[in-house]
């Protein structure tokens, strides 16, 4: 229970954060984006600032034996650099750049109650769904060749 | 759509977004990833309770807001519907593939100096300002 909570909590410290500093706002996300035009860089002061905070604070939680609410830090195993990795990360941005939400923005701009994010987040659902099976699939029949 | 640049609001939200990472991690010992955390919610696998309730959290804080400002949030946005509905999907698909957006690997990747993560974001924030220009700039905007 105190784990449930402790979660919700850190989520609302994050929508929050994504709310506060504009980014759950596409207009202002695809400012960032627009050099040549109406140019809004608050969105480096965000993620600067984010990632400042985070490796600053990482640097104290990862040197304790585990986390308070479970037996181990899960980090990602993954090292390689592969072709999924980049195709996906671009197709990311495309994305990203034609609807101006990424799904860290989406999420918390579902409280707006607007029909925007949650055509976005129901489509983006969609594509999580459908490249999941998809990826299967791919790994089943190299499983069988 | 011009919008103002908010550079005290964008340090205080980052700074939250930070810290709200940093949290996930000490006492979760998780990366605060909103593409992990979709998926592991619509896709259950293994332990999906902690990923609902950040998810709760996270749409929740609207709310927070309202009761503390009493301003209602509202997004701004002219994107045409047929555009939001591409863009969620190819989102979708992208950070599956790619295995992380810009919170699980832009600011938790690369604060654990994650490669992957390094060449993830450099490669989407590309992405972006390229699509952006194309929108805007070649084809005249939506």
């Amino acid at each position: 229970m105190l784990r449930l909570a402790s979660a919700t909590a850190i989520g609302t410290v994050f929508g929050l954060g994504i709310v506060i500093s504009g980014m759950a706002n596409p207009a202002k996300v695809l400012n960032f984006f627009d050099l040549f035009g109406t140019w809004d860089p608050s969105l480096v002061l965000v993620m600067g600032s984010a990632l400042l905070v985070t490796f600053i604070g990482y640097r104290f939680v990862l040197k304790r034996p585990a986390p308070a609410f479970d037996r181990k830090f899960h980090l990602p195993a993954k090292q390689d650099v592969d072709l999924p990795l980049i195709a996906g990360s671009a197709l990311f941005g495309i994305g990203w750049g034609i609807a101006g939400f990424c799904p860290g923005g989406a999420i918390p701009a579902l409280g707006s109650g607007q029909p925007g994010p949650l055509i976005f987040v129901a489509a983006m659902i969609g594509g999580i769904l459908g490249a999941t099976g998809l990826r299967a699939a791919f790994f089943r029949r190299q499983a069988l060749a | 759509m011009e919008t103002t640049f908010t550079p005290l609001q964008a340090l205080m939200g980052g700074s939250l977004i930070g810290t709200s990472a940093v949290a996930l991690m000490g006492l979760h010992g998780r990366i605060a990833g909103m593409t992990g955390i979709v998926s592991g919610v619509i896709l259950p696998r293994g332990d999906w309770g902690w990923r609902l309730a950040f998810l709760i959290g996270a749409i929740g804080a609207t709310a927070l807001i309202l009761l503390l400002t009493g301003m209602p949030f509202s997004i701004e946005s002219t994107i045409p519907s047929w555009a939001v509905l591409l863009g969620g999907l190819l989102v979708g698909i992208g950070v599956t593939f790619g295995g992380g957006c810009t919170s699980g690997h832009g600011v938790c990747g690369i604060a654990r100096l994650s490669t992957r993560s390094i060449l993830a974001t450099a490669t989407f924030m590309a992405a972006t300002f390229t699509t952006v220009f194309v929108i805007r700039h070649l084809l005249g905007g939506f």
